[in-house]
């Protein structure tokens, strides 16, 4: 029996880069360019390990994005992964993430799954909430925030260290993981890995692909509201002084200033 | 006009593989770049990361186990990685160096040999074809190798070879018939562990201190005649048309440095502020830089279009790798001068790689033939 | 009023810091009430505590499915209890964990989510929460538009006051949904004896500038004498100089202090997005070009091996 692996990936603006709003104050996705999140490559990197492993398994990723997003299908495809699952639909502009949870839930469901390998967050968003939304949706365990992560047989087993403790986890297949930046080192896409990835199969698929109204998902379907955006006064810079040996007591004096000591 | 255009561009593949090679360089080999360059030691943690992701000897053919990159491919690998560190560009340009010879020339037991293990990371592989008394003029070469039997013997000395003590494999150009000068001069693989190999001590240098540079003495190294790249006689043209080849490496080696020091000296130019504001908003700086940029663009357009002549192996190879290496070297020591220039006292210490770089950037207007010897062989093949 | 559930975060037998945080801010916008899960013997103490600071009525729900199988039993007590009492939202602590359940009791209440709030207002479509995003370039305010509002806020969001009110205890049987991972076993994180990242008001972080895993004892004898947390930059991180546990930035803590003191930290965007709400930021970092001091109430340039000591014995001497 095949092991399907299911990768989930999200294209992000380049943290890097002046990240901002557009006018309907959704993430502006034209301003800077977009690449794979990072902390996807984690979750691709853990995937193949586990296919590599593995006698027999397939590797998917599968993401929800513009068209531009296939840039990031593209990268998770020369580091190795199989194939990938594209959802693109000009009515996804715009969802949150328990829409956006909706729709990859949907196209999981459509493309199979033993194993939903997902990162910690994205970069751009920061909530870290989607994967524990796959598994409830997709009514299987979660087993998130893993530094550690292995498939036993039927079982999959991770190490999450959380705030006050180190928890050992185990749970059945189907499942939902997330991994950390600690899980391990992702690969460079090779050059062998980039001319593979030219020739792997994309599938496209739109809402009516996956059977869902368009008034679910996007901004329509949305169950919080953006207000207002406003960006944050840049911090003025405030006194400055070179150390000629008394920059300890300089500081010291600042700070007695300010009531910290 | 649209932007479907496809001429005069590296296709998609060789833009993903520059930014796979660039976020490794920046990650893997540019933090001990300049560890490497003061301790002149040899850039271990940059073989280590290019072996791991297949990046240390891309040109081998897929069918003896490599990548099997095309030439251009290989020089945006050269590229990226000398753009961060001069020295640990040399383990890909040398490998492909090293090993060109028995890919052009080698037969096919030879191929499978050799190739396998270059291209796992098992192996490196260096070219040996300077003396101490020939260096462009190779045919005054002194090494000989005599026939015994199934073998040959080798005696001789070999200077300024890259990568020496490092690799296991030598390609080695010997005289095998005094008489016939040039066409007297056979290539074979010699292997490190080969008995009377030794190598001597590393040179001084004032750049590319990672990458080692040493002689290599024979002293009765007896080794099979199966070992012999192609047929007795032709090493000399191997050598030639290994160079033609590999010249556009250098190439990519200078523009990868220029760029590395471009890019340093851009950055710098907007933080260092003097009367009031950044330097940058200088019109003196901003010509520089548009220089430096222009003649850098100019460089690596003309390598590009060599490294594509290489793949093809057109009739006007000869020419366009010889103007590549030449101009490109030429560009690179112009534009790494300039950064230094650019970041003032500061580029003049230690503590900013520019001086490095400018450092680095001289040896490719030096090796596979200075550029005197190239304008030779450009005048010798004009197109 | 309106009944807002607060998730009281306990370890150890104590509550935590955030979740008297929560139980202030839950005032803003109605009455408190707490709920305590899985808290064994120490439920009683931890009921107190929350009465004290605001909850009027105390949810208690205990049993080995809150210890032994993953963020699920939580999400079932919140999600049936916020049906239950007709709650007029659910507010729980931003950590890993936090979000998970929300995310989830959001999900099966048919709710919006808000996640990472740093700011929280009663409005007439209520709550207003207040987000910082982009590594802090921009506040957003944003109101559920659609079902019970779930809210996970920050720690350090603001100061917990007391306001005692009846804290009246009451059992809640919930029923369990199952389908959760195992937790197989768990090791207590050894205490450094420094308060928690997320909570601490003072946070001394040191970066590449501190140049080996032994340079840290500088950095933590300063946190020290002002009783601060210690964290460290992903450089520093990634040079195994300091635990992962410890990293400020992106895909470490985001902290938000009254004082933050960067020490040999240049201030690379990855950083700035863990700390750059911090009230009041201080820098030490030999290259006077360093972002960091674009930030900076008061920074210092020179060596931090020379500037944190005698820093660290000025606040001795006083």
């Amino acid at each position: 029996m095949t092991l399907k692996i299911a990768v989930c990936v999200k294209y992000v603006p380049d943290a890097t880069g002046d990240r901002g709003f557009a006018d309907d104050l959704t993430t502006d996705r034209e301003a800077v360019d977009g690449l794979l999140s990072e902390l996807d490559e984690y979750a691709v990197e853990q995937a193949l390990r586990i296919s590599e492993e593995s006698d027999d398994a397939e590797v998917t990723v599968v993401t929800v994005g513009p068209d531009d997003a296939k840039d990031a299908l593209r990268k998770a495809l020369s580091m190795g992964a199989d194939k990938a699952v594209h959802v693109n639909d000009e009515d996804i502009h715009g969802s949150d993430v328990i829409a956006t949870s909706a729709i990859l839930a949907k196209a999981l469901e459509k493309t199979g799954f033993d194993l939903v390998v997902c990162g910690m967050a994205s970069t751009d968003g920061t909530m870290g909430v989607l994967p524990a939304l796959l598994a409830e949706r997709l009514n299987v365990p979660q087993v998130t925030l893993l530094s550690e992560l292995s498939v036993e047989g039927e079982l999959v087993k991770g190490r999450r260290d959380g705030d006050s403790a180190t928890e050992l986890l185990e749970a059945p297949l189907p499942a939902v993981v997330s991994v950390t930046d600690q899980s391990g080192e992702a690969r460079y896409p090779s050059f062998k890995g980039i001319m593979a990835a030219k020739k792997k199969p994309v599938e496209e698929l739109d809402l009516d692909d996956l059977d869902i109204d368009a008034d679910e998902v996007g901004l329509a379907g949305s169950w919080t509201l953006v207000d207002a955006v406003a960006a944050r006064p840049a911090r003025t810079q405030g006194t400055i002084v070179t150390d000629e040996g008394d920059g300890g007591k300089q500081l010291a004096a600042f700070l007695a200033t300010q009531k910290f000591i | 006009m649209g932007k479907d255009f496809d001429l005069y561009r590296p296709s998609e593949e060789h833009d993903m593989l520059r930014e796979s090679v660039r976020a490794l360089a920046e990650a893997k080999i540019a933090p001990f770049a300049a560890a490497v360059d003061e301790e002149g030691r040899f850039p271990q943690e940059a073989l280590d990361a290019l072996v791991a992701n297949d990046l240390h000897a891309v040109h081998v053919p897929e069918a003896y186990g490599g990548a099997g990159a095309d030439a251009l491919a290989t020089v945006i690998v050269i590229e990226e990685v000398a753009r961060v560190c001069g020295s640990s560009s040399l383990i890909p340009a040398v490998n492909k160096l090293g090993s060109l010879p028995v890919i052009l020339s080698g037969s096919e037991e030879l191929k499978a040999k050799y190739l396998g293990p270059l291209a796992k990371g098992d192996a490196m592989f260096s070219y040996a074809l300077s003396e101490p008394d020939a260096g462009s003029d190779a045919a005054g070469m002194k090494t000989r190798a005599v026939r015994d039997g199934d073998f040959w013997i080798l005696n001789g000395v070999k200077r300024w070879i890259t990568n020496a003590g490092e690799s296991e494999y030598y390609t080695v150009m010997a005289v095998t018939d005094p008489e016939k000068r040039s066409k007297g001069i056979s290539a074979f693989v010699v292997e490190k562990s080969d008995e009377g190999v030794s190598f001597g001590a590393p040179e001084k240098k004032l750049g590319i201190k990672g990458s080692p540079t040493r002689e290599v003495y024979f002293d009765n190294v007896r080794i099979p005649a199966d070992r012999m790249i192609g047929a007795e006689g032709t090493g000399f043209a191997t050598a030639m048309k290994t160079l033609d080849h590999t010249r556009v490496t250098i190439a990519a080696q200078a523009i990868g440095i220029a760029q590395g020091a471009l890019d340093y000296a851009k950055g710098y130019v907007k933080e260092r502020k003097q009367f009031g504001k950044p330097i940058a908003d200088f019109q003196g700086v901003q010509f520089m830089l548009a220089d430096m940029a222009m003649k850098l663009e100019a460089a690596r357009q003309l390598t590009y279009a060599a490294a594509a002549k290489s793949e093809r192996v057109d009739g006007d190879l000869t020419f366009f790798g010889a103007a590549a290496k030449c101009f490109a070297s030429d560009v690179a020591m112009e534009v790494t001068i300039d950064a230094v220039q650019l970041l003032g006292g500061y580029g003049y210490t230690r503590d900013y790689p520019v001086e490095r770089m400018m450092r680095d950037a001289k040896i490719t207007q030096i090796y596979e033939g200075t550029n005197q010897v190239q304008r030779i062989v450009m005048a010798r093949n004009l197109p | 009023m309106a009944e807002i559930l607060v998730l009281v975060d306990h370890a150890d037998g104590a509550v935590r810091k955030p979740a008297l945080e929560l139980l202030t801010l839950a005032r803003r916008i109605g009455e408190p009430s707490a709920v305590v899960l899985g808290a064994g013997e120490a439920t009683a103490s931890i009921a107190a505590t929350a009465g004290e600071y605001g909850a009027a009525t105390v949810y208690v729900a205990d049993g080995a499915e809150f210890t032994d199988q993953l963020v699920v039993p939580k999400v079932d007590a919140l999600t049936q209890l916020a049906k239950e009492k007709g709650a007029a939202a659910v507010l729980v602590t931003s950590s890993g964990e936090g979000k998970e359940i929300a995310a989830r009791v959001a999900l099966r209440l048919g709710s919006g989510l808000i996640t990472d709030a740093v700011e929280l207002e009663a409005g007439e479509n209520g709550p207003v929460a207040t987000q910082s995003v982009f590594a802090a370039s921009y506040q957003v305010r944003s109101t559920v538009s659609h079902g019970v509002p779930v809210i996970t806020v920050k720690p350090n969001s603001a100061a917990p006051e007391a306001a005692p009110a009846a804290g009246t205890v009451e059992n809640v049987a919930v029923t369990f949904t199952g389908n959760a991972a195992k937790v197989v076993a768990r090791t207590p994180r050894v205490s450094t004896g420094r308060p928690e990242l997320t909570e601490s008001a003072i946070v001394v972080s040191g970066g590449r500038g501190v140049g080996a895993a032994e340079g840290f004892a500088v950095v933590e004898k300063l946190a020290d004498s002002l009783g601060a947390a210690v964290g460290a930059s992903r450089a520093a991180v990634d040079a195994g100089w300091y635990p992962h546990s410890n990293q400020v930035g992106q895909t470490g803590k985001q902290v938000s202090p009254q004082l933050y003191v960067a020490a040999g930290i240049s201030g690379a965007i990855q950083h700035r997005a863990g700390m750059q709400t911090s009230k009041t930021i201080v820098a030490v970092n030999k290259d006077p070009e360093a972002p960091i001091f674009d930030l900076v109430d008061y920074g210092v340039v020179g060596d931090l091996f020379e500037v944190l000591p005698q820093l660290t014995d000025e606040i001795g001497a006083r």
